[in-house]
């Protein structure tokens, strides 16, 4: 369970959330919004990447601020650019760096690389310089490396906008087959239908938290109002 | 990445890099501190032969000693209008040992090798509290973001010569830096995710 | 060090790299001298980064040059160049873009273009000099003062990049205020 509780965050004298208070229970959470509406900041107080201005975080009753590494074990986080995501020049490399610094045995390491890499279609690649992989690949490879690490959230920053179509699909049915709690920002409307919650945000406030389409239906409207 | 190493079976491609660093190490010290004509023409043999040993042809040594004949040529002038021809043809030569050298250092080792070396040789200054993982992280990093960085700039040239700016330094040293500087952020945020 | 810092040290040294394999980078102004971006590299990284994170940006980008990858533009790297004549002036690199970046470090504020300026030309060109003509001279067998006229020649260019730098280093400065 993740709790946020009364958190405002303020960057560099610019406002970014207002009092937002959540509990975050389900297995599968949608985070939508305008750009600028302060979900990607609200995604990154998650996993502590941010610390919040006021209020706290909690993440299985550990909070962000105080208990960081904690957090981080439990949070996995997938960024929108796998370009700036993946930092090691070898595919194997890049998946073993989580477990690297997790202290997993080398060993042990070997195989859970393998595993990964084999679930998400990789295993041939495992020796290949990373920058030669598509952006699909790319993108199921820096997810790769942060499941690997065995997660139990896993949160994703906008993992399909910069994909075609194909590879958005690929993606999307990776995240559709997580075993971990998934909580996603994204501007694909499309990949939400099944999710169990969507939560709306508008300049740093929470505007609609409900099932899919009457969140949506509500942040359509937000969006034509404005 | 393509370094310059040249594929090979040889013992100069079996000699840990080590070895061969102190041994070009080695040569440079012993033909400055014995400034002998003789000496720097037995080590020439002593080099041209080694890259017979590694199975390096001519050309190969050639290409080590080319970009610096200009210069070759001017310091043998000044040498000969200064002092004598003699110590002209020393110079030379002990230059020329140490481009092949080095040259041979290079052609006959990984430069995986050579950072494998480098990072074992760092490991006994983590008892000196220097954070040696950091030093390795620094050099995947680089690594994994020559080919990321090398299509930024190209990206910025391209974007550029589309305004006739594919020449102008500013015009692609700026957009290029600011880009890269941005992308720190993001890189920085994703390795600290995975516990870095 | 703070993880961002290693990430900016790699991500300099990368760059430098990458302007390297860029061909044709000319500047008109200074007659069609070949003034390659790479170049500028050094008094980049002491300007934009500052002195520890500048000076090791530089460093790690000529590590991997000596280790055998043909970075230097023109494809050129390996042991072999640090031996050339210009060895000397590779092992000043480092230290010049640390002292430019020292020089920044301390100073209150935005150095304004002619302070800017020193501070290039102090580390960029004086220190760089330091450790680039005495390698000559002993390379070459040639006194101090005639390895230092040989150098002269490479004066006008390096002039022209410290001016760049600062012009770069400020407009970049203007878009990232909290380097």
């Amino acid at each position: 369970m993740i709790e946020i509780q009364n958190v405002s965050l303020t960057l560099d004298d610019n406002p970014i959330l207002h009092e937002v208070t959540l509990t975050l229970t389900e297995k599968r959470i949608a985070i939508v919004g305008s750009n600028g509406s302060g979900k990607s900041s609200f995604v990154r107080l998650l996993n502590g990447l941010r610390t919040p201005s006021e209020g706290r975080v909690l993440v299985d009753g550990y909070d962000t601020q105080t208990e960081g590494r904690k957090v981080r074990r439990r949070v996995g986080f997938v960024f929108q650019n796998p370009d700036n995501q993946i930092v090691f020049p070898i595919v194997e490399e890049d998946v073993a760096f989580g477990l690297k610094n997790l202290g997993v045995p080398v060993a042990e390491r070997e195989q859970m690389v393998d595993e990964v890499l084999n679930r998400y279609g990789l295993l041939s690649k495992r020796k290949q310089p990373s920058h030669t992989l598509s952006g699909g690949q790319k993108q199921l490879l820096a997810i790769a490396g942060v499941l690997v690490m065995k997660p139990a959230y896993v949160v994703l920053d906008e993992p399909t906008t910069l994909l075609d179509l194909r590879n958005k699909l690929r993606v999307s049915q990776a995240i559709d087959g997580l075993d971990q709690t998934a909580i996603m920002v994204t501007h694909d409307l499309d990949l939400v239908e099944n999710f169990d919650r969507v939560i709306v945000f508008d300049q740093g406030r929470i505007i609609a938290d409900d099932v899919p389409n009457k969140a949506l239906r509500r942040y359509v409207e937000a969006m034509l109002d404005a | 990445m393509l370094d310059l190493y040249v594929e090979g079976r040889s013992a100069l491609h079996r000699l840990g890099p080590g070895w061969k660093i102190l041994g070009l190490a080695f040569s440079g010290t012993v033909l400055f501190a014995v400034d002998h004509v003789w000496l720097s023409i037995l080590w020439l043999a002593i080099s041209l032969t080694l890259y017979a040993v590694a199975g390096l042809p001519l050309w190969r040594a050639w290409r080590q000693i080319r970009p610096a004949l200009w210069l070759f040529a001017l310091i043998f002038v000044v040498q000969v209008l200064l002092h004598s021809w003699q110590l002209g043809l020393l110079v030379i030569i002990r230059f020329a040992v140490l481009l092949l050298l080095a040259g041979l250092l290079t052609l006959t080792t990984r430069s995986s090798d050579m950072i494998d070396g480098l990072e074992a040789g760092m490991r006994p200054l983590h008892r000196l509290g220097v954070r040696t993982e950091s030093i390795s992280l620094a050099i995947s990093l680089t690594f994994r973001f020559i080919p990321v960085l090398t299509s930024v700039v190209h990206e910025v040239r391209e974007a550029q010569s589309a305004r006739g700016l594919e020449r102008s330094v500013f015009a692609i040293a700026i957009p290029s830096i600011i880009r890269t500087l941005r992308m720190s952020e993001e890189i920085s945020d994703a390795i600290d995710a995975r516990g870095f | 060090m703070a993880t961002k810092d290693i990430v900016l040290i790699a991500l300099f040294a990368a760059l430098v790299a990458a302007l390297g394999v860029v061909p044709n980078i000319t500047l008109p102004m200074a007659g069609g001298v070949p003034i390659t971006a790479q170049s500028m590299g050094v008094m980049l990284a002491g300007a934009l980064l500052g002195a520890k994170r500048g000076g090791l940006a530089i460093v790690l980008f000529l590590v991997l040059v000596a280790v055998g990858l043909p970075l230097l533009s023109g494809g050129r790297g390996g042991a072999g160049v640090f031996f050339g004549a210009s060895g000397g002036f590779l092992f000043g690199f480092p230290v010049g873009a640390f002292v430019i970046g020292y020089l920044f470090d301390r100073h209150i504020g935005q150095p304004s273009f002619l302070q800017g300026l020193i501070y290039v030309l102090i580390g960029g060109i004086g220190v760089v000099y330091v450790f680039g003509v005495p390698w000559l001279a002993t390379v070459a067998e040639i006194t101090l003062w005639q390895a230092l006229v040989g150098s002269v020649a490479f004066l006008p260019g390096d002039l022209i990049k410290a001016v760049l730098t600062i012009l770069i280093a400020r407009e970049v400065r203007k878009a990232m205020p909290n380097l």
